[in-house]
């Protein structure tokens, strides 16, 4: 399989009143014509700001090192025309707030057709007949009359598949999806998951795929990159990642997610809040967090590193903590009782 | 405070329905609505019901009292007022009409670039929209007179530019705060061109606030004209103009005959107070929906 997308070294800085804060540190990974790949980390851990990378909307004055390539262009040095060709032709953004994303006072038909029309490859009929297709396509009933219609006239669901028919429009060879179906609710976001994937696979589209579930992740990508404070902290095949984490973060997210077959009175959580890269600790930036955590964590800095044929892992201990990290949490010595995992009066207190 | 005014305004608005062509500007908007059509009309076919030549001088005439021959009397010349009044609002309301018509043009252009590529750019825009803004426009006008001669064109371009940076701030600030929503990043991912963007997406999405403060510099625009013919550098006699006869008509005053200053000035401040009062409200209208 051949590299579409290439992210190599990728370091953000971003821009906070006089400093500057690092969002991402050293992010690298790459997406295979065809593939998906999952991004997942939580709010804050860099995941928007790679996708803004990759489609160079990073908010005016972040400086940015490492390279994004894009076949064998490298999509940070793009300027004018060549990054308004490689926008409209080779990349296509699914947002999560479709609402905010689109002019609220134009009409849906508009916001298919513009660019079709503007690009001057096809008439307004034409245009407009292309819409009705892609929009039955994403399965818009009735897509004449919602053609005429305006975007707070639309659900969410229906506007979120108005979004994925605009990006599919151009046909192009990588779709960044943000988040797609956050702001849905549990059943519409199936329907538009389905959509998307079988778009992506009637057309053959590569797909870079954020998410901060990991359930989703490891159903719809072939990959998924584990970011943690602007850093991959594990990178491997997404079918393996729930049996098999790699990296203690992995494990505990995995060991969060609720479980039919299990009763439990408190549904389990990573202790700690989460860092962000500027704030990060010297050492592991997930050792404060970690059950696992030793002295050396904190005071030595982990590289991802490979982990046999299995994946990479940015965990000192990732050798011999290897099919344990799925532990039972009960049973091992919890570093910070207080701040999530047991709970008792003194949590209650904290948390009123 | 924004709820008081939606209650005022929606309640005339059940009850005379087909008057409003502009909804959400209160009642005496609509009074200052259709104060400004009035006189528009005045000015676009008043003067093909002219019978009377407003430049004929007839001496015996002079400071002849109002009657069937002369409606509003004659001036110190023996000319129909009437006439001159009406002759004289194309004038005087075609002249800020073109002064605000180029400095919207221009306002909007400068206050969009300045939006769309920012950094050096908009920082240079501002400056310069700073340093023109630190003239009052008839001192410009006044300059402009005295370098190319006085008469309607020197004045109405030097006017133009000075009320370039009125637009051009009010656009620049407004359409700011429309690059910065979510939309036009997803118009900038599809690779939209940005002159697409800043001109399909977000002027439109502005204009309600545009024609608002155009309209205010309007009337600006119509009393700095005015002064500017009145003190003898704008409109030249004998054209019939407003600011002109008020100017004209200053000799009258002291000889008791105040009719024709009085007339013109009469038009001047209608004319204005009620352009002023329909802008403010567009101004408060476009505000209350963004």
């Amino acid at each position: 399989m051949t590299a579409l997308l290439t992210v190599e070294d990728l370091t953000v800085d971003l821009k906070v009143g006089d400093e500057m804060r690092t969002v991402l540190k050293q992010v690298s990974f790459s997406v295979g014509e065809g593939q998906t790949v999952g991004l997942v980390g939580e709010s804050g851990s860099g995941k928007s700001m790679t996708v803004r990378a990759v489609s160079r909307l990073l908010p005016e004055g972040a400086a940015v090192t490492g390279s994004v390539r894009f076949g064998d262009r490298d999509v940070l040095d793009l300027r004018g025309d060549a990054l308004r060709r490689y926008r409209a032709s080779d990349v296509a953004m699914v947002f999560q707030d479709a609402r905010a994303h689109t002019n609220p006072v134009r009409r849906i038909g508009d916001f298919l057709t513009e660019a079709m029309i503007l690009n001057g490859k096809t008439g307004r009929r034409q245009a407009e007949a292309t819409a009705v297709e892609l929009l039955e396509a994403v399965g818009v009933h009735d897509a004449e009359r919602r053609m005429r219609q305006y975007p707070h006239e639309l659900s969410g669901g229906l506007l979120q598949r108005v979004m994925i028919a605009a990006s599919v429009a151009a046909r192009p060879r990588l779709i960044l999806a943000d988040e797609p179906t956050t702001a849905l609710d549990v059943t519409t976001q199936a329907e538009v998951m389905a959509i998307l994937k079988r778009m992506q696979q009637e057309y053959g589209m590569a797909m870079l795929f954020i998410t901060h579930d990991l359930e989703l992740a490891g159903s719809i990508c072939d990959e998924t990159v584990v970011l943690y404070a602007g850093e991959v902290v594990e990178q491997q095949r997404s079918a393996q990642l729930h049996r098999d984490p790699l990296h203690p973060y992995t494990a505990a997210l995995v060991q969060a997610r609720p479980d039919i077959h299990r009763r439990s009175e408190r549904l389990l959580s990573v202790p700690g809040h989460p860092t962000t890269a500027y704030e990060a600790p010297a050492g592991c930036a997930f050792a404060p967090r970690c059950r696992f955590a030793q002295d050396r964590c904190r005071a030595e800095k982990p590289a991802l590193e490979a982990l046999d044929a299995a994946g990479l892992s940015r965990c000192l201990r990732a050798d011999e903590l290897r099919g344990a990290l799925l532990a039972p949490v009960e049973a091992a010595a919890d570093p910070v009782p207080a701040t999530g995992l047991a709970a008792g009066p003194a949590d209650e207190e904290a948390t009123r | 405070m924004t709820s008081t005014t939606a209650i005022a305004t929606a309640r005339p608005a059940a009850r005379t329905p087909r008057l409003r062509i502009l909804p959400g500007i209160g009642i005496t908007g609509q009074i200052a609505f259709w104060t400004v059509i009035a006189v528009a009309l005045l000015a676009a076919i008043g003067p093909m019901f002219v019978q009377v030549d407003p430049n004929a001088v007839d001496l015996e005439y002079a400071y002849y009292p109002p009657s069937p021959w002369y409606p509003l009397g004659a001036d110190a010349s023996g000319r129909d007022i009437l006439s001159r009044l009406i002759v004289g609002s194309r004038t005087a309301l075609l002249g800020p009409l073109a002064v605000v018509t180029m400095a919207t043009f221009l306002g909007t252009l400068l206050g969009l670039v300045a939006v769309w590529f920012g950094g050096w750019v908009d920082a240079t825009i501002v400056r310069v929209i700073d340093a023109i803004f630190a003239f009052p426009g008839i001192l410009v006008a006044i300059l402009a007179t005295a370098l190319f001669g006085p008469g309607l064109l020197a004045a109405t371009i030097a006017l133009a530019i000075a009320y370039t940076p009125y637009i051009a701030r009010i656009v620049r600030s407004a359409a700011l705060r429309e690059r910065n929503l979510p939309y036009i990043s997803a118009l900038q991912v599809q690779g939209r061109h940005g002159f697409a963007i800043s001109a399909r997406h977000i002027l439109p999405n502005v204009s309600g606030l545009i024609v608002a403060n155009a309209t205010l510099c309007f009337g600006l625009a119509l009393i700095d004209l005015a002064a500017l013919s009145f003190i003898g550098f704008g409109v030249q006699p004998p054209t019939a103009d407003w600011g002109a006869m008020v100017g004209g008509g200053m000799s009258g005053i002291l000889q008791g005959e105040p009719g024709e200053a009085l007339a013109a000035s009469l038009l001047i401040v209608i004319t204005v107070a009620a352009v002023n009062t329909l802008g403010d409200r567009l101004v408060q209208r476009s505000e209350n929906r963004a």
